[in-house]
């Protein structure tokens, strides 16, 4: 380890669902749970890095404060930074970033949210300038409106089918039956799937995550303070964090956008925007998808899961499917996807879920994850995107 | 007498000789921007301080499109019962980029395909007691 490595000494969670508690609850408890796992109190904690809601009033968006508060005010300095799903991941890097700079020895991450029911909609009032505003009131185009335009893409271009959606659906359902976390912790079937009502064609209910209730924490710790430890058999190194935004011209659709960016008069970036966020975090890390052993990717959308395989170079392009049938991203497979069940058993629970995917490959990378564990992982990749140009990867090693 | 027909916002399509969409352009550059949304170019190699306004191409190919069969939250103006309108991501082959909008009234969406051409007209979107309020949407093309 290098002196600048930033280590993960603990990781918790509060349960997903559909609790209707007050999100800074959810979010205590994870700290709690993390800071425990770390076997560290909340007074060794320097600095204090929380994920913003946008639906819970004031608190949400000084999510840091909250939390500070919550746990009892102790002097802490705090970051509260929101980059919709993408959340988790900048606060993890707010965190890691105050390591390194020897500001201070531990940094606690929090993301909690408690979710409305149904679609989220955008924030109230009369805004014509705002993108995320005018896609609902023109257009009625929610979040699955965008993830059936995508999956529609998949299968003119590649071929893809409903029933490959489905398979993906299978997986994680399968994956996430018995993780304590998990919201929807029941098994799917293809012809199940095939019954449950279209939402926006091609896709199911069941192809489309929900909103959820629910809260992750990770604790981080400067690699000098991490090596005066006993415990470093269970210590996982943040080898990668990217949080890039796109290059111009961005000619994929993109939420909430009305229209890509043009393409005349400009040169086209070197890679799409979702190529270029695993693209940054392989290069920070010095590594490559071959050296991966477990990936969590953001499975908005069954369809999604199969995109991300091919953005963080599991397989080339159009291969997804063909990937998914061989098993290689099945529990027991050659890279396991989604051990933890995805979202697909977890539900949304916005600025926890970048956190969250980290909490699960740093159990996975213990080899704490139980039924669910991939054996023998020692490189694990999450990956996420945030609707207004938000990039999330983090890699962690052994 | 039927009633005025008002846009939902302005400033981003107009009905006058033809339905077509307003958008702005680089005079530097030529990239072109949908809405204007704001006063410069955001093309980096370029940053020039004024957009001209544009009218765009009122055709253009189908990239992708879907069907939406659930009531979306406000502001979205649904109708109760919930009528399930179809949504159109149409690349402009000019302007070089996508513009999502709704599929309009009458279309089957279930007979459309990628890559038929699209064509841009004015619809209501809802009405009220004294307007109907308008927005653009995307048709197929007679073929």
């Amino acid at each position: 380890m290098s002196e600048r490595d930033v280590v993960i000494l603990g990781a918790g969670m509060h349960p997903w669902g559909k609790w209707g508690r007050n999100f800074v609850e959810y979010g205590v408890v994870a700290a709690r749970a993390a800071l425990a796992d770390a076997g560290l109190e909340w007074s060794d904690v320097g600095f204090l890095a929380a994920g913003n809601t946008m639906r819970n009033g004031y608190p949400g968006y000084v999510s840091g404060s909250t939390f500070a508060q919550a746990l009892g005010w102790r002097g802490v300095r705090v970051s509260s930074s929101y980059a919709a799903c993408a959340s988790g991941a900048v606060a993890i890097d707010q965190a890691r970033a105050q390591i390194q700079a020897g500001r201070c020895d531990v940094a606690l991450v929090v993301g909690a949210d408690t979710a409305p029911k149904g679609f989220f909609g955008p924030l109230p009032g009369e805004r014509p300038e705002d993108p995320d505003w005018l896609r609902f009131r023109i257009l009625g185009a929610t979040n699955p409106t965008y993830f059936a335009l995508y999956a529609r893409r998949r299968m003119e271009r590649y071929g893809a089918t409903t029933k490959d959606f489905a398979t993906v659906k299978v997986k994680n359902s399968r994956h996430g039956l018995t993780n304590p976390n998990a919201r929807y912790r029941k098994e799917f079937d293809v012809d199940e799937i095939a019954e449950s009502p279209i939402v926006a064609d091609p896709l199911r209910l069941v192809d489309i995550c929900a909103t959820s209730d629910g809260a992750a924490a990770l604790v981080l710790a400067s690699a000098d303070f991490a090596a005066s430890r006993d415990d470093r058999d269970r210590h996982v190194r943040i080898a990668a964090i990217s949080t890039v935004t796109p290059q111009y011209p961005n000619t994929d659709l993109d939420m909430p956008d009305i229209a890509t960016d043009s393409a005349v008069g400009a040169v086209l970036p070197e890679r799409s925007f979702r190529d270029s966020i695993a693209a940054a975090a392989y290069e920070e890390a010095g590594l490559g998808p071959e050296d991966l052993d477990v990936a969590e990717v953001y499975d908005l959308s069954t369809a999604l899961e199969l995109d991300w395989y091919e953005n963080i170079g599991l397989c080339g392009e159009g291969e997804a499917e063909a990937l998914l049938h061989s098993g290689a991203t099945t529990l027991g497979g050659r890279i396991p996807v989604n051990p933890s069940g995805g979202l697909a058993c977890f539900g949304e629970a916005i600025p926890a879920q970048a956190i969250a995917q980290v909490c699960e490959l740093t159990w996975q990378l213990r080899a704490e994850a139980g039924e669910r564990q991939v054996e023998g992982a020692r490189v694990g990749l999450s990956i996420n995107q945030g609707l207004f140009g938000h990039g999330s990867c983090v890699i962690v090693t052994r | 007498m039927s009633k005025p027909r008002v846009p939902v916002v302005e400033g981003y399509f107009t009905e006058e000789g033809g339905a077509k969409l307003l958008g702005g352009r680089c005079r530097a550059c030529g990239a072109y921007f949908f809405p204007k949304q704001y006063s410069f170019c955001r093309n980096p190699a370029c940053g020039a301080p004024d957009l001209a306004d544009v009218e765009l191409s009122t055709r253009g190919t189908l990239w992708s499109f879907t069907d939406n069969r659930y009531a979306p939250p406000p502001p979205y103006p649904a109708t109760e019962p919930f009528e399930p309108y179809g949504v159109a991501a149409v690349e402009l082959a000019v302007e070089q980029m996508i513009v999502l909008g709704q599929i309009a009234r009458g279309v089957d969406v279930g007979a459309l395909h990628l890559g038929q051409e699209m064509e841009l007209v004015v619809e209501p979107l809802y009405e009220s007691e004294d307007a109907q309020h308008t927005v653009w949407k995307w048709r197929p093309v007679d073929e």
